[in-house]
């Protein structure tokens, strides 16, 4: 053996390791692909060895050749069975590698499960730790199922070391698997009051992180980390918790006043500058989220901007940086603060730093006003001509763009400015950004009318000098400019000086290179300038010469390779010749061409497809006529017609058709598009149809070859428009007639809405040209709703969890389990996973961190606990059992009266967090009893609970209040007696929580009763099974939801021997009726394996499935369980007997009802009635209610005073109602069924349940 | 939560990379050339904040990097990380690598990249912070390095050996490697 591995390491030693395999690489630099790939080879060969240390060290290569880009995954199996070595040293080089590799959709990861439990459940923390580390790189859906509960029980691990580990990787389970959100959240709260900081730091982080994307689920927290931030001292979890309350603060506007104080504390004390960065930002988000009313509150936003100031100023380029940043959020709701450091901002413009000068321009956009926006437009294309690097020049151009647009082009007074502006940013070189200002050439020419006169003149002289803007390859992106060009230049062309040369400019051969879409505007365009030539002048010899160029320069694009362009082309050449034709014969045709492209193009709003309404009973995904066996693409007209910036024009697919065949079609589809809603709006320009006319041949036509750069004096520079602007506006104070003239002239009646760009708001500037700006237009039905453009593909959708409701029992983790479980399909599959180690559902359910302590025990005296409430009742003596667990409350009522009273349900969370917001003096008491006041003194903690369920018991009050008389000495033991009733109140609600389950929430919700009375003793469900000196069994048994012929037994198995048990089988003889559920391929009377062992004292719970086919008798199984007990030295198999007792009620299943269904549903006379009387019933009506509710699986549906109505469903839908009414110690229910036997099964079982105790 | 963490040297030679997210190896590899591409044209006395890294991440994300003698650290993060928090914590990882290799070099990336690795696992975990305290973060490497030698025992003796007499065999080695002699330097920042 010692010899083999003797061997095995010398053959190891002629192979590369990592470090010879860099030596390698790096000693072949001019053939290095060539090198890798033999070493590849070479790594193939010793994956092939047996010897693990040969794999582990091939491995550890392949993660370096990962690192250059090779794929690696070919390894996948050997990295797994690296992974899987014993030894620690080859076990992390599998991870290590895995970690890097592996991915969501790697197969072998599946493999993996198994054997990353043992390493999880290892005795050396160190392969724990190696495993969660990897485990977080590769985790699955599927892993984070499985192992979810293994790596919650680490949470609680003896290392510090592996509980953080454990917290953190928490998030990714989360994130793959977020049912197991709910049942963790308990125990990840508990840990962020860990002792150890590292752990305390993980769990903030994972809330922090959860809470980043789903703020309100986590608000109910914000106690907790106020306590927190007021106490911690480590940097690294202040700024995560003030980080979280930055999120936390828009949704609750008081929690942002009560953190103004201490974060203004901490602004002023700290002097680590990222806390203080951290502050000043949360401060920001505070004071967003307030109203901006608070007079106090502009204190608070002086210290930030000043705090913000000097980190601006700061000499260190980071701290600038995350100035600026933070500026640009106090920006938006307070202006006018930021606006006072408007040189610091512009300086920072002219920084070195790319980044910073990024942040600077964000800025700028809350700063422009009407009356600077040009100067600082003015500044920004010095930086855009300075600029190198087209990033930061792109950027530039954007934010200009965004500058000039911002709100309807609210600080814009001079149009002809912001237009020459645009046109001056056609000469950047290679930039992207083409389309973008296109858009914004069509949108100010479409929506300032007052303007178009001037941008079709600019537009022109940029068509005639298009050679420059396409000159270089370079230049391609700004190409579209020229799309915007020819369209606005066509749709007014009755503002062209010329436009002879510019249907010119817009035919020469040189657009064919164009991209396609272009041309096709080109194309479109030169055919309303031809109409619009020829109504200048019908048979003038300049209409003439337009028809010659037509004809002639036409077929060029006839003959284009482009679809859209061959066809608009072909259609308008046969227009024109037909025009020519019908000329020739003296015709009059120029009204009727001019008639095609008449009526008015308006803006439409670019959400306004999105917000038209379907029609009532229109289903948009069924199908109209059959599917075609080949599907013709037809649809991309209506796109073209919905899309503004492209507004393309509907065409008529036939050419060769005569005008009257075009009259009739085009009536047509104006009569359709009138009734169709998705046509509104842009119907009037869908309607222009093509017509040829005759026309003159070969007219002469100059090429004017203008070599002249863009700053030809025919377009004039921005820089003109400032100073000519600065002008008007002295000579506009001096006289302002001017103005009205203007007005006159450019009021138009247009179809949309118009607005003034307000000349009145800002000192006396007025602008140049009294705008209209037209609104966008919407569809006339639209829905105002906003529901924008959240990521459907969000991870953290799914992590959108309430986490105060009530855990539910369908939502415990799954645990390794026996094949029954598994048999359900998947929602079922949850609901019915196994439970783990029987503490640990509690654990998962609890609320508070005291109580789990407690809980542990809890199992275990569970039967102390019953007498020991007897006791309370009569006696004071029970309370030492109780210890010094008993003392807690006390101890720490200051604590839990202010951070957080048992939260038991949401409504009751809510009220807490209210509470503790609302920082008013505690409310003295709604029942008002002086004793209460009185105990109150002494100890705060029943009122808080008071506080949180404010309408309690009337029977408690009245018992105290006899009491209240009496002496001190009553008074003391009075509050001892409060404090047990608090304790069990405590427990009842963890029971609650635990057992009583899905309907718990909603209970609650609709009656409001049993969860807030007066205190219940325990209950518990579990009944024993089946007991000897080696183990203890108790079950409780559940119907399932999802199937209704299957009922859940819970059985908890407890060791009470010093022994190890092991190979536990649990086997039932099955009867006609009821099976039990086994793994396919099983015989009918094999049993069961256990899924767990059990060391000495420990107890564990499994879950068996049975099959049932009549629920309407109770009724017995016979079963035994067998199994092992293996001391140090010896093992016996030994076997216990037992008989699992299947009542009727364990058919019922909690279901909640509404009173008037439950109304429905008894008069509906289907059901069956039966009634029993039960005697001597000393408890109040709400314990009993609670009894039955519990034990009965049934919920209450309404309750007046000591009349109760109830209601329950058994797994195969038989309705059960009771109506319960109690008098003088006696209670009568009256019950009705679908099922008679059933009912009197159900009500013999209630009576006993009552008969013992 | 942090992204990705990448560490390449002044010619854009990755060093380590480790991805929080899925990428398959060519995307990885266009990321850290872009990265490199971004970080490299930058000033040292400009800010370590970089945005518009358009294949990893997206507005939500930034670059945030160090630059030590040869070698750039460079960590991409989201919105939830505090930027000078993480300015530190490359601090604590270059000192903490520091310690761990007795001054460190480049060379000890190269070499020794799995090392490396194991040292960043008990700092960032999955992509969020796992421990801050250098002093831990070493105790922690140490005892595995201790428990790794131990495994090793006599059956590792005789490759540890054959190595050394492999390196003793390369005289030229620090010819090869020209960059050997430079140190990460690691400056005295404010406390954090």
């Amino acid at each position: 053996m010692a010899l083999k591995i003797v061997k095995g390491s010398i053959d190891r030693m002629f192979d590369k390791n990592l470090q010879d395999l860099v030596r390698g690489i790096r000693n072949h630099k001019e053939e290095e692909a060539k090198y890798i790939s033999t070493c590849i080879d070479e790594i193939k060969q010793e994956l092939k060895q047996d010897n693990i240390a040969v794999k582990a060290n091939a491995v550890c290569k392949l993660t370096y050749l990962q690192m250059l880009g090779y794929d690696v995954s070919w390894a996948a199996f050997n990295i797994v069975e690296v992974m899987s070595s014993s030894k620690f040293t080859y076990k992390r080089i599998g991870y290590l590698a895995a970690s890097q590799c592996f991915h969501e959709s790697t197969d072998v990861i599946m493999l993996t499960t198994n054997q990353i439990r043992k390493d999880l459940s290892s005795p050396n923390q160190y392969d724990t730790g190696v495993a969660l580390t990897g485990l977080s790189c590769f985790v699955t859906p599927d892993l984070a199922r499985d192992l979810a509960n293994d790596i919650m029980t680490l949470m609680s691990h003896t290392k510090p070391y592996i509980r953080k580990k454990a917290v953190l990787i928490m998030y990714k389970v989360f994130l793959k698997y977020p049912e197991s959100l709910r049942p963790a959240f308990p125990r990840l709260k508990e840990k962020l009051e860990d002792p150890d900081p590292g752990v305390q730091s993980a769990a903030v982080n994972v809330i922090c992180e959860l809470a980043r994307r789903n703020p309100k689920n986590y608000l109910s927290l914000a106690p907790l980390f106020f306590k927190l931030m007021t106490s911690s001292t480590n940097n690294w979890v202040l700024i995560k918790i003030i980080k979280l309350f930055g999120a936390l603060t828009p949704l609750e506007p008081r929690l942002g006043k009560k953190l103004i104080e201490p974060l203004t504390n901490l602004i002023h004390s700290t002097s680590a500058m990222s806390l203080l960065y951290e502050c000043v930002n949360t401060v920001i988000a505070v004071l967003i989220s307030l109203s901006s009313g608070m007079p106090n509150h502009s204190a608070s936003i002086q210290l930030c901007v000043q705090k913000l100031r000097i980190l601006i100023e700061d000499s260190d380029q980071n701290l600038k940086y995350l100035g600026l940043l933070a500026m640009s959020k106090i920006l938006k709701t307070h202006p006018k603060s930021v606006q006072s450091h408007k040189d610091l901002i512009l300086q920072c413009l002219d920084d070195k730093d790319e980044s910073i000068r990024l942040r600077a321009l964000d800025l700028l956009y809350g700063m422009v006003s009407k009356k600077n926006l040009m100067e600082i437009v003015k500044k920004l294309m010095l930086h855009v001509d300075k600029a190198e690097g087209t990033t930061y020049r792109d950027e530039l151009l954007t934010k200009i763009i965004d500058i000039c647009s911002q709100s309807n082009y609210q600080y814009i007074t001079n149009f002809e400015w912001y237009i020459s502006i645009l046109v001056e940013l056609t000469r950047l070189e290679g930039t992207r950004h083409g389309h973008l200002i296109a858009s914004q050439m069509l949108d100010v020419a479409i929506r300032v009318k007052a303007i178009r006169g001037f941008a079709v003149a600019q537009m022109a002289t940029l068509l005639d000098n298009a050679h420059l803007l396409t000159g270089n390859v370079q230049r391609k992106g700004i190409c579209e400019v020229l799309y915007a060009a020819a369209w606005i230049c066509g749709e007014f062309s009755e503002h062209l000086e010329n436009p002879m040369q510019t249907l010119e400019a817009m035919l020469r051969p040189k657009v064919a290179t164009l991209p396609g879409h272009i041309q096709a505007v080109y194309v479109q365009n030169a055919a309303k300038l031809f109409a619009t030539v020829l109504k200048s002048g019908e048979g003038s010899a300049d209409s003439t010469a337009a028809q010659e160029m037509m004809i002639e320069r036409l077929p060029l694009f006839v003959q284009s390779a482009n679809l859209e362009v061959q066809e608009r082309a072909s259609c308008i050449l046969q227009l024109v010749k037909y025009i020519q034709k019908l000329q020739q014969k003296d015709v009059e045709i120029a009204e009727e061409v001019i008639a095609l492209f008449a009526g008015e193009l308006n803006p439409v709003a670019p959400k306004a497809q999105k917000k038209v309404p379907v029609p009532e009973g229109l289903d948009l995904d069924a199908w109209i006529n059959e599917p075609p066996s080949e599907s013709e693409s037809e649809d991309e007209q209506p796109k073209a017609i919905f899309s503004k910036e492209e507004p393309k024009h509907s065409r008529p697919r036939h050419t060769e058709v005569d005008e009257k065949e075009l009259a009739k079609r085009r009536e047509a589809r104006k009569q359709e598009q009138a009734n169709n809603p998705f046509y509104i709006k842009a119907s009037p320009s869908s309607q222009k149809v093509y017509q040829e006319a005759p026309g003159v041949e070969h007219i002469p036509v100059v090429q004017i070859d203008l070599t002249v750069p863009l700053k030809v004096p025919g377009l004039p520079m921005s820089d003109q428009y400032v100073k000519l602007e600065e002008e008007r506006r002295q000579k506009d104070r001096a006289d302002k007639k001017k103005k009205e003239k203007k007005k006159r002239k450019e009021k138009r009646s247009g179809r949309g809405k118009k607005h003034d760009s307000g000349p009145e708001s800002e000192e006396d500037i007025t602008p140049a040209h009294m705008v209209d700006i037209v609104t966008e237009e919407m569809p006339e039905n639209a829905l105002p709703s906003d529901d924008d453009d959240k990521d459907p593909n969000d991870p953290h959708k799914a992590l959108d969890i309430d986490l105060d409701k009530p855990l539910a029992d369908s939502e415990k983790l799954p645990v390794r389990s026996h094949r029954a479980a598994e048999v359900l399909k998947s929602p079922a599959e949850d609901g019915d996973a196994e439970r783990s180690v029987s503490q640990e559902p509690k654990k998962k359910s609890s609320k508070e961190k005291k109580e789990k302590k407690k809980d542990k025990d809890r199992d275990r005296k569970k039967s102390k606990e019953e007498k020991k409430k007897k006791k309370h009742k009569h006696e004071d003596k029970g309370e030492d059992l109780l210890g010094g667990q008993e003392d807690e409350p006390v101890v720490q009522s200051e604590e839990t009266s202010e951070v957080a009273a048992p939260p038991s349900s949401t409504t009751a969370e809510v009220s807490d967090l209210d509470f503790w917001l609302s920082n008013a003096p505690v409310p003295s008491n709604t029942q008002g009893a002086a004793t209460v006041a009185a105990a109150a003194a002494a100890d705060p903690v029943p009122e808080a609970a008071s506080g949180a369920a404010p309408d309690s018991e009337p029977e408690e009050p009245k018992d105290t209040e006899a009491e209240e008389t009496k002496s001190s000495k009553h008074k003391k033991k009075k509050q001892k007696k409060e404090k047990e009733e608090k304790e069990k109140k405590k427990k009842k609600k963890h029971h609650h929580h635990h057992r009583h389950s899905d309907a718990g929430g909603e209970e609650s919700v609709q009656n409001g009763t049993v969860e807030e009375e007066e205190p219940l003793p325990p209950m518990s469900n579990y009944c024993l099974l089946a007991e000897n000196s080696y183990i203890k069994m108790v079950n409780d048994i559940q119907g399932n939801l999802q199937d209704g012929s299957q009922v859940v037994v819970s059985v908890i198995f407890e060791n009470k021997c010093e022994s190890f048990l092991k190979s536990m089988e649990f086997n039932v003889l099955d009867s006609l009726n009821s099976k039990l559920q086994r793994p396919e391929g099983s015989g009918a009377h094999d049993g069961l394996t256990v899924p767990f062992q059990l060391p000495p004292g420990v107890s564990n719970e499994a879950r068996f499935v049975f099959t049932m086919q009549s629920i309407v008798m109770p009724q017995k199984l016979k079963g035994t369980l067998t199994f092992i007990v293996k001391n140090e030295d010896s093992s016996t198999h030994e076997k216990l007997d037992f008989k699992l007792h299947f009542t009727c009620t364990s058919y019922l299943i909690t279901t909640p009802c509404y009173s008037d269904a439950f109304a429905k549903l008894l008069e509906s006379g289907d059901l069956k009635c039966s009634s029993v009387k039960l005697e001597g019933i000393s408890m109040p009506f709400h314990h009993l209610l609670a009894r039955i509710c519990f034990h009965h699986h049934f919920s209450v549906v309404e309750r007046i005073d000591s009349c109760a109505s109830m209601y329950s469903r058994s797994i195969q839908g038989h309705h059960v109602c009771l109506l319960v009414k109690t008098s003088d110690q006696t209670v009568s229910i009256d019950a009705k069924c679908d099922e008679p036997t059933l009912l009197g099964n159900v009500l013999d079982e209630i009576k006993q349940t009552f008969s013992q105790c | 939560m942090i992204k990705a963490i990448l560490i390449f040297n002044n010619h854009g030679k990755p060093r380590l990379i480790r991805f929080y997210q899925y990428f398959a190896e060519d995307m990885q590899q266009q990321i850290i050339r872009e990265t490199f591409h971004l970080v490299s044209k930058r000033d040292d006395n400009v800010c370590n904040f970089l945005e518009g890294g358009s294949l990893i991440g997206g507005s939500d994300y930034k670059l945030i990097y160090r630059h030590y003698a040869t070698l750039y650290f460079v960590f991409c993060v989201d919105s939830s990380e505090s930027e000078l928090g993480i300015l530190d914590l490359i601090q604590v990882f270059v000192e903490t690598l520091d310690k761990c290799f007795e001054n460190v070099c480049e060379l000890d990336l190269i070499f020794h990249m799995d090392k490396v690795h194991y040292i960043l696992q008990e700092v960032v975990m999955g992509g969020m912070v796992l421990e801050t305290n250098m002093n831990e973060i070493v105790a922690q490497v140490e005892l595995q390095n201790r428990m790794e030698k131990s495994e090793g025992g006599l059956s590792a003796a005789p490759a540890r050996a054959v190595s050394a007499v492999k390196n003793m065999n390369l005289p030229e080695m620090p010819r090869n490697i020209n960059i050997g002699d430079i140190n990460i330097k690691v400056p005295s920042l404010s406390p954090f």
